[in-house]
């Protein structure tokens, strides 16, 4: 099943849109809630910044809107692909 | 009505219901009560899985832990939920269609080697213990305040229902069982939170209002709790303190130990189809969102909550006095507590009031010289009590405490009797049967079950007495342990057709060993408290505390597995090809019968 062209090139599109998620999953976690928290600390929400939401509101958020991304997108690939269950 | 009828009327209750739906659910089908989930729509099996994932740590520890730190340990938030990105897009789909159904089964299959299955199971028993020790003490600190005993008394009576639960048995596998837990338990964290919220700042939903105007002061909350506590000496609450090395690590080895931690893979078994496991992931995180996302508010809430308590008058004018204290209904909270043992407070100077500040900071010795203070009055204040005491905070009805103490007890009873099942069937399935003596009858091996889950009881007990942090912090150490070790080797599993069998056990080995060693320097060898060589105040590398290490850990484990892996020889062709298989959706239900 390997070797069949179709299985690789879904499997790199997949990989593709793993990287992608995981760039953002990292970015508004690691990247707004901490690392560049200080960067955005010139946007105020309510008596803090945008880090601080990030850190506790928005990370969160966004997780949920990739597995949710993730699966819709994928469910379509397994489709174009024809790798979808039967 | 008093509070403790109250509070026995809502446990029996949830607890009848509980036993009701297992009891309604079993009459249904035998088989359904086997493959827990199966044929469940994604929303339910997400809900049940919310239930299962959120314990004791999350309920009553974790905004505790957020209201006394704030900004830093916003950590909690994004590792919990951070790590279900991870288990939707690298690992639930394929353990799906590899349908089997236990994680070291996985393992072994994958790298072909009874040897890595061993060492799996090890991995997943030294976790999963860890997590139960976690689970221990909030236990003790629910049953204390709701028996009104100390939390020692607390918890050894605690420890006999969580071991009769757990016996009583496959209850934990019915999945509408799970959903009732999750409802009352969800029910519990967000009503007094909406209550308190709808007090504070006029907005009903909590995660708006902690960003909302405080209404007593028309400032933004925010900004006003800022204010109140630095004025008390404390480090103010939306700044960043702590380091920043060990606050990433942290978040990583708290999101690679939830995408590594047997318990919450195994519901991704279940599910009927690939595309059903990527959804459940998202549904699963949706209903725990709605607690992550409510926790800050709660935290912030009852940190302003508390000082405004001990400082009724302003944080300039004087502290709260001892007698209101004892006679003000508005108070009496604090009275139970101390029962508990986790609450005490001491007038140390003599003058009648309780003085709430911090007496090691330079800004408040002079007023503290000025007005004759001795120190901190409010001696002692266990984070874990934070979320139950809070609705008494508040001054909220009776009946959302009794609430809140059913939902404490759910969440903390049914993740540790998940737990002890985890363990139970990994040493009397995985060890025994499948190692030491595959001959072994049925009656033994349930025999053999038992008393592996009556000794891990025995331990976390024990050891739940002299915890080695926080119940949130012990259960964080169980995520850096299987952050180290299962995580790497399932996402390798999956993404490398080259790590083989020496790679994978060496890769573990590693990850493990090196974590453990590393915590046990910290926290006393096998936590018996006083044998650590380090603090994690000061620790062996860098700034990198013990409950960060995971991340590292996680590291190691990669880099072993590939450097062996390429030093010895390839993947055997059948390997490549399940691997291969794996990573397509199609044949899923074939997959299941195998």
């Amino acid at each position: 099943m390997a070797d069949q062209p179709s299985d690789n090139a879904y499997w790199a599109a997949n990989l593709k849109v793993i990287k992608i998620s995981l760039v953002i999953w990292a970015l508004v976690s690691f990247g707004f809630g901490i690392l560049l928290r200080p960067m955005l600390a010139g946007i105020k929400v309510g008596g803090t910044d945008l880090g601080f939401w990030f850190a506790q509101q928005g990370s969160i958020l966004v997780f949920l809107a990739l597995i949710f991304f993730y699966a819709w997108r994928m469910n379509k690939l397994d489709a174009e692909h024809g790798v979808e269950e039967e | 009505m008093d509070q403790f009828t109250i509070n026995l009327l809502f446990v029996g209750a949830s607890f009848a219901l509980y036993i009701g739906i297992a009891i309604w659910a079993r009459a249904g089908s035998t088989s359904e009560f086997y493959a827990a989930g199966r044929g469940v729509h994604p929303v339910t099996n997400g809900m049940a899985t919310a239930a299962d994932w959120m314990s004791a740590a999350s309920f009553i520890s974790m905004a505790g832990l957020i209201a006394f730190t704030g900004y830093d340990n916003s950590t909690f938030l994004m590792g919990w939920t951070g790590g279900y990105v991870l288990l939707a897009l690298l690992l639930a789909p394929y353990l799906r269609k590899f349908g089997k159904f236990t994680v070291s089964e996985f393992i072994g299959d994958r790298f072909y080697s009874p040897t890595a299955r061993l060492v799996a199971v090890v991995c997943l028993i030294v976790a999963s213990t860890t997590y139960v020790i976690g689970q221990m003490t909030g236990v003790g600190v629910a049953f204390g305040r709701f028996l009104e005993v100390s939390n020692t008394t607390g918890l050894l009576i605690g420890a006999c229902v969580v071991f009769a639960y757990a016996v009583f048995g496959g209850m934990k596998g019915v999945t509408y069982t799970q959903v009732a837990q999750y409802c009352v338990l969800i029910m519990a964290y967000t009503i007094p939170a909406v209550f308190i919220s709808l007090q504070l700042t006029g907005n009903p939903i909590p995660a708006l209002g902690l960003f909302g105007d405080h209404v007593a002061s028309g400032e933004p909350l925010l900004h006003k709790l800022d204010q109140i506590v630095t004025e008390l000496g404390f480090a103010s609450y939306t700044e960043h303190h702590a380091d920043t090395l060990n606050m990433v690590l942290f978040t990583l080895s708290l999101m690679i130990g939830t995408a590594g931690l047997p318990h919450v893979i195994m519901r991704f078994f279940t599910v009927p189809k690939v595309s059903d496991a990527r959804w459940s992931a998202g549904w699963a995180l949706v209903f725990i969102a709605l607690l992550y996302l409510t926790a800050p508010a709660v935290g912030a809430m009852a940190r302003l909550n508390i000082s405004d308590m001990m400082w009724p008058n302003g944080t300039s004018a004087e502290a709260v006095s001892v007698e209101e204290i004892n006679t003000d209904e508005r108070y009496a909270w604090m009275a139970t507590w101390q029962k508990t043992g986790l609450l005490d407070w001491e007038d140390k100077n003599g003058d009648g009031k309780i003085q709430y500040y911090n007496d090691k900071s330079d800004a408040l010795a002079e007023r503290a010289a000025a007005n004759g203070w001795e120190g901190n009055e409010l001696t002692k204040f266990n984070r874990d009590i934070l979320v139950l005491a809070n609705p008494e905070i508040a001054n909220l009805p009776s009946w959302v405490i009794g609430l809140v103490a059913a939902g404490g007890l759910a969440a903390a009873l049914s993740t540790a009797a998940g737990l002890l099942l985890a363990i139970s069937s990994a040493v009397s399935h995985d060890l025994i049967k499948g190692q030491l003596n595959p001959n072994i009858s049925e009656k033994g091996e349930l025999l053999s079950a038992r008393i592996a889950m009556a000794v891990a009881i025995a331990v976390a007990t024990y050891l739940g007495l002299n915890p080695p942090g926080f119940a949130a912090q012990t259960v964080a150490l169980a995520f850096g342990l299987a952050a180290a070790s299962i995580f790497p080797a399932l996402m390798m599993g999956i993404f490398s057709q080259r790590i083989n069998n020496k790679g994978a056990v060496a890769g573990m080995l590693v990850g493990l060993t090196v974590t453990l060693i590393y915590i046990f320097l910290h926290k006393g060898w096998f936590f018996v408290a006083g044998t650590n060589s380090f603090t994690d105040a000061d620790p062996l590398l860098f700034t990198i505390k013990s409950t960060s290490f995971g991340a590292v850990g996680a590291m190691l484990n990669f880099a072993t597995a590939y450097l062996v892996s390429n030093a010895t020889e390839d993947t055997p062709q059948e390997i490549k090809d399940l691997v291969a298989s794996v990573r397509v959706p199609r044949g899923a239900a074939a997959a299941q019968d195998h």
